[in-house]
């Protein structure tokens, strides 16, 4: 049994993607049968061309892409490289970490909340210092460059850039080098970048091009947060994609493909900069460029990570007090009153997408986390991992545009007849899910001390037992963890649950971004402070069971 | 018939010779193996364990009470073997531990009673609800010893065991844990860079490197 587990985690990780995008190339050239289309050729690309405004589409999704990714990059740069190994770094650490189980549409709208005209902080600022009891006529949210839609993805992006980057660390023995090149003359932040930086930029690649991916292709926060005249790329194709005019769909094929082919083009443009930036690193250091008065730009860095976390806890903030507010006129900076009214009024419906989101969430977490746990036992067993290829695999599913293959996979589940069902959304939350499971559990899973398994085998333990009764208790705590990070991965989907529920199976964050439209703010902040709350649930159970089965147990405070 | 025999035993790592050796051990003896770090003697250990990586390639056969085990997995083996560090089970209490150690062959209350000897015999008796993590260097050693001895083996492997402990309580251990393997009357293969546990062994000596 175990011995198939890897090859049918590839098979999960792979197989979908690989599925998909070929069942989305076969309708994009005309052929779909069940819609009664036979003729091959190339004229869906053609319409998607003659579209209004795609061009425009596709820009806004590429820049999206390659900005978003650069700065929340270099935020994450500028921080480790000024501020690794301080107490302050240890902090934001701490600050910055339960922000990566935060939903993106939960912070898109709490960064809405925050900015918007009426928002919170014109709130803050008016009348007093804008001079005006009425909210100013100024187009912040989905702005046609998309600025405020870059912002919302930075935010979220940057916890995740800074903790992959945590995980590489370790292995680039900074302080040592950074005592090295300090002691040279290097300043902190260059003595970094020139001896410890490009060892850890190989390990961070993928997650860097998966962020790529992400924001390139992303549908909930640019309706959230991105502009409508005209939206991006996967926004107009998710549009297509549900119409009820089912020729679209063929359209909609072609325009999938079209979003791969931009996303492989992003990547590629950033691979260019990559080689770009490597040259220009290599001149300076060439030239024994010192760089030693970096203070103000270690200042910024903090400053920049601060003000960006910030911007998620004080947003989801004020969701929450949003959610139970009674009567709240602009330019009050708090409500008048508060009331449970909104909750009470929204609650008849939550009970059916609550339980969707909860049971599917649950259902993909034990699968990945069982198939997690198999790898890497089989691994510990065998001594042979996967190398960095098996790291491509787990990759795939987040480098690939979910929009250019979860189309392709709902046409396929269409014709087996699981079309909208449960079924089929647990196993496509799967495909999402497992990549960070594994990613999360196999640090600490190969960093655990293999002599407590000789010493096990010693004692003429099997395997088996040594497994249930010391591997699997011993590393409970980051089982644990790693389960809530895909619980957290779970509650977030958004296009995957729209595309393969057809609108039948509503969860807590589809209905939460079908109400972006309305305006609602009372109800939206019912809906997203649930988006947050679910996965704070989550990991507070991963935390509190092992402390209270190990309450007696000192070392498992800290060990692994 | 020695307890234990090494035949011809060759461990190599990325094609350099590491050890080759034969050597015969006998119920109730030590041998030796003296070497700096990096010198590979612990993975004579691991070979004879069953659980050595497989960047190593090692051929030769281990005999055990005259049955060849070199072809099998390392819990059917039933070589105990004690390391640097204590390394007991931090999930489970003193008496966990111990009662992981006891072969499932034996059955019932005849389990809590063999951990309750053992933990006697390690003058720690009521020692059996206790945090492992609440206990002194020498007591988790004296506990670390029992739990392999709990557990029947027909051969000890010591990889190093006393290097950590502090000079006084080195002595105290060293000579418990000799004690106990000519008490049980087992061969005892003990890796060290250390002279004095050496001679505290007394028998053959092979020096690596």
């Amino acid at each position: 049994m175990l011995r198939l587990a890897p090859a049918l985690a590839i098979g999960i990780l792979l197989g979908p993607v690989a599925f998909g995008i070929l069942a989305t190339l076969i309708p994009a050239f005309g052929y779909l049968p069940s819609l009664g289309a036979f003729e091959v050729s190339t004229r869906y690309f053609a319409e998607v061309w003659a579209t209004p405004g795609i061009v425009q589409s596709a820009l806004l999704s590429l820049s999206t892409g390659l900005v978003t990714t650069a700065v929340a990059l270099l935020v994450v740069f500028l921080f480790v490289a000024g501020w690794h190994g301080t107490p302050a770094f240890l902090r934001m650490q701490h600050f910055l970490s339960p922000l990566l189980s935060v939903p993106h549409a939960a912070a898109a709208f709490g960064l809405a909340f925050l900015i918007a005209p009426s928002g919170q902080i014109m709130r803050l600022l008016s009348p007093w210092a804008t001079g005006s009891t009425r909210p100013p006529d100024l187009l912040i949210l989905q702005d046609p460059l998309g600025l405020s839609m870059m912002a919302g993805l930075i935010v979220k992006e940057i916890p995740f850039l800074l903790l992959v980057t945590l995980a590489a660390l370790p292995q680039a023995s900074v302080a040592r080098s950074g005592q090295i090149a300090g002691a040279l003359g290097y300043g902190r932040m260059s003595g970094f970048l020139f001896t410890s930086w490009p060892a850890i930029y190989r390990q961070i690649r993928l997650a860097v091009f998966a962020v790529i991916a992400y924001a390139t292709s992303v549908v909930d926060v640019a309706i959230i947060l991105g502009p409508s005249t005209p939206s991006t790329l996967a926004v107009r194709l998710t549009q297509w994609m549900n119409d009820p005019d089912l020729a679209l769909r063929l359209t909609a094929s072609a325009g999938a493909l079209v979003q791969l082919g931009l996303t492989l083009l992003a990547i590629a443009l950033w691979i260019a900069a990559e080689w770009i930036g490597r040259l220009v690193r290599l001149s300076l250091e060439r030239r024994g460029k010192r760089l030693a008065r970096d203070q103000w730009l270690r200042g910024t860095a903090l400053a920049a990570t601060v003000l960006a976390g910030l911007a998620v806890f004080a947003g989801l903030a004020i969701l929450a007090i949003w959610s139970v507010a009674g009567f709240w006129s602009f330019p009050d900076a708090l409500p008048r009153n508060f009331t449970l009214d909104t909750w009470s009024r929204a609650l008849p419906s939550i009970g059916r997408p609550l339980s969707i989101t909860i049971t599917t969430a649950l259902a993909a977490v034990f699968a990945a986390t069982a198939l997690a746990l198999a790898c890497l036992e089989l691994e510990a067993r065998t001594g042979r991992t996967g190398g960095s290829r098996a790291l491509w695999f787990v990759y795939l599913p987040l480098i690939v545009p979910q929009v250019s293959f979860v189309f392709g996979l709902q046409l396929f589940f269409l014709n087996i007849g699981l079309d909208a069902t449960w079924l089929a959304l647990a196993f496509v939350h799967l495909v999402f899910v497992l990549p960070y499971v594994f990613l999360s559990l196999s640090d600490p899973w190969r960093a655990w001390d293999q002599r407590y398994a000789s010493i096990a085998y010693g004692l003429g333990a099997t395997p088996n037992r040594t497994f249930w009764r010391v591997r699997l208790p011993m590393l409970l705590k980051p089982a644990l963890a790693a389960s809530a990070v895909g619980f957290a991965v779970s509650i977030g989907q958004y296009l995957p649950t729209v595309l393969i529920g057809a609108g039948r199976l509503p969860t807590i964050t589809t209905e939460a971004v079908a109400l972006a439209s309305g305006g609602d703010r009372r109800v939206i902040g019912v809906y997203a402070f649930l988006q947050m709350v679910l996965p704070f649930i989550g990991f507070a159970l991963a935390t509190m069971i092992p402390a209270f089965l190990f309450r007696n147990r000192r070392d498992m405070g800290t060990a692994a | 018939m020695s307890a234990l025999i090494y035949d011809g035993v060759r461990i190599a790592l990325n094609g350099r010779t590491l050890l080759d050796i034969q050597a015969n051990v006998e119920a109730g003896q030590t041998l030796t193996i003296m070497g700096p770090s990096g010198s590979g003697k612990s993975s004579l250990l691991a070979y004879t364990g069953g659980f050595l990586g497989p960047a190593f390639e090692a051929s030769g056969a281990i005999l055990l009470n005259g049955q060849d085990v070199t072809q099998l997995p390392a819990y059917r083996r039933h070589t105990g073997i004690l390391f640097q560090d204590p390394l007991l089970f931090p999930h489970m209490s003193v008496g966990g531990n111990l009662i992981f150690a006891v072969p499932q062959s034996i059955r019932g209350a005849e389990r809590d009673e063999r951990v309750a000897q053992a933990l006697a015999h390690a003058e720690l008796p009521d020692f059996a609800d206790r945090d492992p993590a609440t206990l002194s260097g020498g007591q988790k050693a004296r506990v670390a010893l029992m739990r392999v001895l709990l557990a029947e083996p027909k051969a000890l492997l010591l990889d190093e065991p006393f290097s950590k402990l502090d000079s006084g309580l080195r002595d105290q251990v060293r000579s418990f844990v000799f004690a106990e393997a000519k008490r049980q009357n087992l061969p005892t293969v003990l890796v060290t860079h250390d002279e004095a546990d050496a001679e505290a062994a007394g028998g053959q000596v092979i020096a690596l490197g």
